[in-house]
C-alpha cells in the first residue's frame, strides 16, 4: 500500500474508475450510490460501477422531473433525485426497542444497530451540508440518537462536485455548493472535455486516504490544469443555478410576517401531501408507534417518518393545534428557513430544490419567500391576532 | 432558567426505553381525572425531578404520553395526575395498585424557583394546570422564609372539576398563603367565587416590582391571565407559562412539540412569557 496524504490530488481515468469501487468493497464498505429506477435517479446499494446512471441526466422544474439521455457517457451528469442519504442514517421505519411482560413488570431490550460500514458514493455538496445539519439535529444536543449515531459513525463520504445545475437548484444562495468545501472523505470532479473522460480525485480525510492507498497504480499525478479545469466546472455550475433565494435577514423576515397574506395564498395551492418533507434531506420529524404482539406479552416500539403537514401531528386532547393548511405550511417554511437557526445554528435548507421539484402543484419556496419579501409587514386579519 | 448543567440527567441508557415502576396508590380526583402514586419496581429509577418538569408515562402495549410531575419524593415515588383524554391517558387512568407502568425522564426546564428567591410569588392555575404547579407549592412551603408573599389563584370549570380538593382545604388554613379558588360556573351548593381566573387578578395582592408569576393551564387561560397581569403592571419578563404540545420523543428529535423556535420538551415546558408572547397571540402556532 502506498501512503496517500490528506490534500493529495490525483487523476483517476474513466477506465480505472472501477478500481476505486473495488477498493471500497475490499475495505469492507457496502457501497450506496445513484442508480436509475422507476424513471428517477435514486440512491441504493450498488453492485458495481455499471449500476451508476451512465449517460443519463435529469431535467427538473417546479413539479417536474424527467430523465433524459445525454450525448456523452458521464457517470454523474445529473443533480439530485427524490431520494436523499437521510434514509440510510434515519430509516423511514425503525424498531427502537422490544418489551416483554415479566412477573410484576416488563423488561426492555433496546434494538441493536448493526450493519457494515457504508460508503456514500456520489454525495453532492448540498447533501454533505444536509448531513452536517442532521448531525446537529441527532447528535448536537444533550442526548444523541442511538440509531443515527451508530450508523453515522460507519459512513465514508465520497463527494462528486456538480458538473451542472438543475432547474430547481439554489445551493449558491444557501452557501452549500456546488463546490465541496468540507465534510467529505474523498472529493471527485468528473471531467468530460479537454482530454479523455477522467476524474480529479482529492483526498480530504485519513479515511479517504486509506481507501486511495489501496489503488496507487490506478492513479496518475494531477497537474495544475486539471485543478483549474475542475474549478472551472464548479464555477460554471455555480453560474447557472435554476433558482435564487436571498438569505439576508431571512429568519427575521419570517418571524415578522407570521400574519402575512401570502400564507393564505400558498395554503390555497398546498395539498398538505407531505411530499416536500419526505424528499427534504434535513426534515427529521417522526412518530413513535406501539406494535403489540397477538399474545399481548411482547410489544415493539417503532419510529417512522412523520410530517408537520399531517393533521394529527399536533393533536392535543383530541384536537389538532394546526388545523388549517395555512398554519401547517407556515410551520414548515418558518421552521426550515427561520427558527431552525435558533434551534441548530444553521438554516434547515441546503438549496437542493427537491421540495420544489417534487411538489405535485409546483409550490416553490423561493417564490413564496420572494412574495413575502416584496411586501413585508402586510397582515391578513384571518391569520392575525386572537384577541 | 436552569442551564443544562443544573438540570438532573434524564434516565441513563437508551433514551427511549421506559423504566418499569409499580403503582402504589390511586385516587379519583374528578369523574375523568385520576392521581397515581408510583414507585420503582426494580433497581432502576429515573433521576430526581424538579418542579415543573414532566416524564413520559408508558402504558404497556398502548403507548406513551407526556405527563407533568405532580410530586416527587426522595425515595423515588412519583405523583401524577392524569385526565382521560385519549387511548394512553385512558389506560393510565384505569391503573390499580400493583399494576406496572413505564417511566422515562425527567424532561424539560421547570419553574425557575431559585431565580424567584426573595420575591413575592403569584401562582395562577387553570383546571389540570394545578398538578405541575403542586411541587412548586410544596417547595415554597419548605423554604417559606426565602420568599415574600405567596398567593395562589386556582380556577376550574365547575366545583366538581377541582382537583386536590381536600389538600387545598389544608392550604386554606395556612396564614402564610393567600388562596383564591374560583369556578366558571356553579350551582347553589358553591359558596365561593364564580368567574374565570382572570376575574380574580384585580383582587390579587402583589407588588409589581417584586413579583414573579407562574401560570399553568389551557393556553387561552394563560394568555388572558398574562395580559391581565401585564395590564396591572407586571413585567412580561416576570411571568412564566407552562406550554403543552403533542410529544413523541421528549428529547428534541420527533419535532412534534415545536412552538416557534422552542422545543417544548427541551426548552420548555416552562417558558418566559416575553419570549413567547408574540406566538401566544397567533392562531395555530
Amino acid at each position: 500500500m502506498v501512503r496517500a496524504e490528506v490534500g493529495d490530488r490525483r487523476i483517476l481515468s474513466r477506465s480505472a474508475f472501477p478500481e476505486l469501487f473495488h477498493a471500497l468493497t475490499e475495505a469492507g464498505y457496502q457501497v450506496i450510490g445513484p442508480t436509475v429506477r422507476d424513471g428517477a435517479i435514486v440512491y441504493d446499494r450498488l453492485r458495481s460501477v455499471a449500476d451508476l446512471p451512465e449517460g443519463w441526466t435529469d431535467r427538473q422544474g417546479a413539479g417536474q422531473y424527467r430523465l433524459e439521455r445525454r450525448n456523452d457517457a458521464a457517470l454523474f451528469g445529473y443533480t439530485v433525485g427524490p431520494a436523499s442519504w437521510k434514509k440510510f442514517l434515519f430509516p423511514a421505519r425503525e424498531r427502537l426497542w422490544t418489551a416483554t411482560k415479566e412477573e410484576g413488570g416488563f423488561s426492555v431490550r433496546a434494538e441493536p444497530v448493526e450493519g457494515p460500514p457504508l460508503a456514500f458514493f456520489g454525495m453532492r455538496a448540498c447533501e454533505l451540508a444536509a448531513l452536517g445539519v442532521t448531525d446537529r439535529v441527532f447528535q448536537g444536543g444533550p442526548v444523541a440518537d442511538p440509531g443515527y449515531s451508530a450508523r453515522r459513525a460507519r459512513v465514508l463520504r465520497i463527494a462528486v462536485q456538480c458538473g451542472q445545475s438543475g432547474g430547481t437548484c439554489f445551493c449558491v444562495s444557501m452557501g452549500t455548493g456546488p463546490g465541496v468545501r468540507a465534510g467529505a472523505d474523498l472529493v471527485l470532479t468528473e471531467i468530460l472535455t479537454h482530454g479523455p473522460h477522467r476524474f480529479l480525485l482529492e483526498v480530504a480525510s485519513e479515511a479517504g486516504a486509506a481507501v486511495v492507498g489501496r489503488i496507487p497504480s490506478a492513479l496518475a499525478a494531477a497537474g495544475a490544469e486539471d485543478t483549474e479545469r475542475a474549478e472551472a466546472i464548479v464555477a460554471a455550475t455555480a453560474a447557472s443555478m435554476g433558482r435564487t433565494m436571498p438569505t439576508e435577514g431571512l429568519p427575521e423576515l419570517l418571524r415578522g410576517n407570521l400574519a402575512h397574506p401570502r400564507w393564505e395564498d400558498v395554503a390555497r395551492r398546498c395539498l398538505s401531501c407531505t411530499n416536500c418533507t419526505m424528499v427534504c434531506p434535513t426534515c427529521f420529524c417522526s412518530s413513535h408507534e406501539e406494535v403489540p404482539d397477538l399474545d399481548g406479552r411482547t410489544v415493539e416500539r417503532w419510529r417512522h417518518w412523520d410530517s408537520c403537514f399531517n393533521l394529527a401531528f399536533t393533536e392535543l386532547h383530541g384536537q389538532s393545534v394546526r388545523k388549517s393548511g395555512l398554519s401547517r405550511y407556515r410551520q414548515w417554511l418558518t421552521h426550515k428557513l427561520g427558527t431552525w437557526h435558533e434551534q441548530f445554528g444553521t438554516s434547515g435548507c441546503v438549496g437542493c430544490g427537491r421540495c420544489i421539484t417534487w411538489c405535485p402543484v409546483g409550490i416553490d419556496l423561493t417564490a413564496e419567500v420572494a412574495a413575502i419579501r416584496a411586501t413585508p409587514g402586510a397582515v391578513t386579519p384571518k391569520a392575525g391576532g386572537k384577541t | 432558567m436552569l442551564t443544562d448543567a443544573d438540570r438532573p440527567a434524564p434516565t441513563p441508557g437508551h433514551p427511549f426505553a421506559p423504566v418499569p415502576y409499580r403503582v402504589r396508590a390511586v385516587a379519583t380526583e374528578t369523574p375523568d381525572t385520576t392521581t397515581i402514586v408510583i414507585e420503582p419496581w426494580g433497581t432502576r429509577r429515573i433521576g430526581r425531578t424538579q418542579p415543573g418538569q414532566f416524564v413520559m408515562l408508558y402504558a404497556f402495549g398502548i403507548g406513551e404520553s407526556p405527563i407533568g410531575v405532580a410530586g416527587g419524593h426522595p425515595d423515588g415515588q412519583l405523583v401524577h395526575t392524569v385526565r382521560n383524554a385519549g387511548k394512553v391517558t385512558g389506560a393510565l387512568g384505569r391503573l390499580t395498585p400493583g399494576d406496572t407502568v413505564g417511566v422515562r425522564g425527567p424532561y424539560g426546564h421547570g419553574w425557575p424557583i431559585g431565580e424567584a428567591k426573595g420575591r413575592d410569588i403569584l401562582i395562577v392555575a387553570g383546571g389540570l394546570g394545578l398538578p405541575p404547579l403542586r411541587p412548586l407549592v410544596y417547595e415554597l412551603f419548605a423554604r417559606r422564609e426565602s420568599y415574600g408573599r405567596v398567593e395562589i389563584i386556582y380556577g376550574a370549570r365547575t366545583p366538581k372539576d377541582l382537583v386536590y380538593y381536600d389538600e387545598i382545604q389544608t392550604w386554606r388554613r395556612r396564614n402564610d398563603l393567600r388562596l383564591q379558588v374560583t369556578v366558571d360556573a356553579a350551582g347553589r351548593e358553591w359558596y365561593g367565587d364564580v368567574g374565570v381566573v382572570t376575574t380574580r387578578i384585580p383582587d390579587a395582592r402583589f407588588e409589581t416590582g417584586r413579583t414573579t408569576a407562574f401560570l399553568c393551564g389551557p393556553e387561552i387561560m394563560m394568555r388572558m391571565t398574562a395580559q391581565a397581569l401585564v395590564a396591572r403592571g407586571l413585567a412580561p419578563e416576570a411571568i412564566w407559562v407552562s406550554m403543552e404540545r403533542n410529544m413523541k420523543c421528549a428529547v428534541g428529535f420527533c419535532g412534534h412539540c415545536q412552538f416557534g423556535p422552542s422545543f417544548v420538551c427541551r426548552d420548555g415546558p416552562v417558558l418566559r412569557y416575553d419570549r413567547v408572547q408574540h406566538l401566544l397571540s397567533l392562531r395555530e402556532v
